[in-house]
């Protein structure tokens, strides 16, 4: 077994251990905070492979700025501790079917593996650093990037009707 | 390039032993003598009154929000920047219509007093 | 895997922390001195000659203090929250150089523990991370003071986060390169802080609010919030506090010295390497100085103040100065950047001052 598999493993149990963590924890807090290491694990997979801006953007983005805003909610609603709430009758066949979905797809993909490998865009040199992100991201990707301002100021307004005070 | 972040790890295991043996130190050679009024929260010297943690302002929920969309913004600049001299004019006026989408927000929040903490 | 190179990765990563651990004990004590001298007091000179050994009668004094765990806390997040705060602390500071490259025993050694080529977006990474320590702290401990106090803190450090990614952007757009190693190299001739000085300015500005330091010291607004986050700490959970309040000063020094300041370089350091930490250090000592100045001069700001000076003044003011750096670099007439830069600062200054004086006057 080579060092990267041995690595892989564990980070991938330590990723759904965290993951489970995160959906059984009865108190809101502990669960955004298995979030948060969950999210940090994927961004040492991101390392893993080779892509280190990605990584680091992960953590600032997700674990720095997603997560904060997921504990001031918290504890802007005050009810840490979630008492055991009423399951909706229809809730957990939906959950079933909707799972088993997910499943046949996972499998569909990892039986058609080479396939789907073939129709993926050519990437970018790992080692070529931040500057062929910069270049890919600013010519290639130029529209997704302009769309992105125009969700984010959606965001924002939505974030301010939200708040606002009536006078 | 990848080799470094082993450096990373090594520097991020030892400063979290350094960490822990500081704290378990203070924990073993502290005196425990512990009694009820020692273990009840600071409140300026009274008996603390109710919970102590409450339901915060909803300012802040908006002051994270808003750091959050600046945040992208900020994280979408460093990479612009690096390859800013590639991108020449075409990179200053494409991030300049990004930027000036987002500020459209910035000042509808002003506006709006969202910026405003009273 | 090289051994050599595992070996020397640890001896670095060693070295880095003994000296942020020695750093945080002398700068305590340079702090008290440098406060006093200003206050026209000594300050500590009992402990040994000059009071040199003052921060090590400080260490044992909080080791052998009891510590209270307050019964309603959330006790392992009460224990975790130190070691979160301080641990980014210690780690952002891998990606400084501290000096230019050197042969020791034959091998090429870089006086940094990792050249990462994304290492500006590292700094910001780790840096978001340590907010955690200072929310959990606040809420762990189940007091109203500590809770209202690291709901502030937070939100003041991550409001001055964007002012201070954007100073980031200026230097990367000056250096073309977001290495910091690249980054120093490239102020060789020029300082950016002569190309930038308003980037700088706002570097050092938004520097102080993260660092939860002097005139930004919300944790220490003791009239309103008796100690901030910290309230319920004691013995050597409190001493990891503020080992990493002291650390990170050490820190973001470095760091500015690195974006703006030149660095490690000075006069002779091609010919002599060893001359470049020496340099480094001075330049951390000045800009420490200069924290602890500002402390000892400057009244705290008002919390509202301070959250309308990061969102409406030092952010936008940020992001023009971004923009100006990048027009002066397609011009290719850098001597336009620290000329608009300076009366886009003006201009800002002009604003605030009138708004100012309309609400007083109005």
């Amino acid at each position: 077994m080579s060092l990267e598999l041995l690595l892989f493993l564990i980070l991938a149990l330590i990723a759904i251990a965290s993951a489970l963590g995160m959906l059984l924890s009865r108190h809101a807090v502990y669960a955004a905070l298995f979030l948060v290491l969950n999210f940090a694990t994927v961004a040492v997979f991101y390392l893993l492979l080779n892509a280190p801006f990605i990584a680091m953007a992960q953590i600032t983005v997700y674990a720095g700025a997603i997560m904060v805003l997921f504990l001031f909610v918290i504890m802007l609603l005050g009810t840490e501790v979630l008492p055991p709430s009423p399951v909706l009758p229809w809730q957990r066949p939906l959950a079933f079917l909707l799972a088993l979905g997910l499943l046949a797809e996972s499998v569909y993909l990892l039986f058609f593996r080479q396939r789907l490998t073939l129709s993926l865009p050519a990437t970018i040199d790992p080692f070529s650093g931040p500057k062929a992100i910069g270049q890919a991201l600013f010519t290639g990707y130029l529209l997704p990037f302009e769309i992105t301002s125009i969700l984010l100021l959606v965001a924002m307004v939505g974030a301010i009707l939200l708040t606002r005070k009536e006078r | 390039m990848l080799l470094e972040y082993v450096a990373i790890a090594i520097l991020i295991a030892l400063a979290t032993f350094i960490a822990l043996a500081a704290v378990l130190m203070g924990e073993l050679f502290g005196p425990k003598r512990r009694t009820a009024v020692k273990a009840e929260p600071y409140e300026s010297g009274m008996r603390p009154i109710g919970p102590g943690t409450r339901r915060m302002p909803v300012r802040f929920y908006l002051i994270a929000m808003l750091f959050i969309l600046f945040d992208i913004e900020v994280v979408f600049l460093l990479p612009w920047a690096v390859a800013f001299r590639q991108l020449g004019v075409f990179g200053l006026v494409e991030m300049l219509i990004f930027i000036a989408i987002l500020l459209v927000g910035y000042f509808y929040a002003w506006r709006k007093g969202a910026l405003e903490w009273e | 895997m090289d051994y050599a190179l595992l070996i020397e990765w640890t001896l670095k990563s060693l070295i880095l922390l003994l000296v942020l651990l020695g750093g945080f004990a002398y700068l305590t004590l340079y702090e008290r001195k440098a406060l006093a001298r200003i206050q026209v007091r000594i300050g500590p000179n009992r402990a040994g000659p000059w009071g040199i050994l003052q921060p090590v009668a400080d260490g044992i004094k909080l080791i052998f203090k009891e510590e209270f765990t307050p019964a309603s806390a959330d006790k392992l997040l009460f224990f975790l929250a130190p070691l979160i705060t301080v641990v980014p602390a210690l780690v952002i500071a891998a990606v400084v150089p501290w000096g230019p490259p050197v042969e020791i025993f034959g091998r090429r050694v870089t006086l940094q523990v990792a050249d990462l080529n994304v290492g500006v977006l590292y700094v910001m990474a780790i840096a978001s991370i340590s907010v955690y320590g200072i929310v959990l702290a606040g809420w762990a401990s189940n007091n109203k003071y500590a809770m209202l106090g690291g709901m502030r803190s937070s939100a003041q450090m991550i409001s001055y986060e964007l002012a201070l990614g954007l100073a980031f952007v200026t230097a990367i757009l000056l250096a073309d390169s977001m290495q910091l190693s690249e980054i120093v190299a490239a102020q060789r001739n020029v300082w950016f802080v002569v190309l930038q000085p308003v980037g700088a300015a706002i570097f050092l500005i938004a520097t102080l609010a993260e660092v939860n330091r002097a005139p930004f010291d919300m944790p220490e607004a003791e009239q309103e919030l008796t100690a901030g986050y910290h309230t319920e700490y004691s013995g050597m959970k409190f001493a990891l506090f503020f080992m990493a309040e002291y650390d990170k000063m050490i820190v973001v020094s470095a760091l500015a010295a690195s974006l703006f300041f030149g660095g490690y370089w000075g006069p002779g350091v091609e010919r002599f390497p060893w001359l470049g930490p020496v340099y480094m250090a001075i330049k951390v000592i000045i800009l420490l100085f200069g924290m602890i100045w500002v402390r000892a001069t400057l009244p705290r700001i008002r919390y509202d103040r301070l959250m309308s000076l990061g969102w409406k003044v030092l952010f936008p003011l940020a992001l023009a100065v971004a923009f100006i750096t990048a027009l002066g670099i397609l011009l290719e007439q850098l001597w336009l950047v620290p000329l608009l830069s300076l009366l886009a600062a003006f201009l800002t200054s002009l604003l605030v001052t009138r708004a100012i004086w309309r609400k007083v006057y109005a």
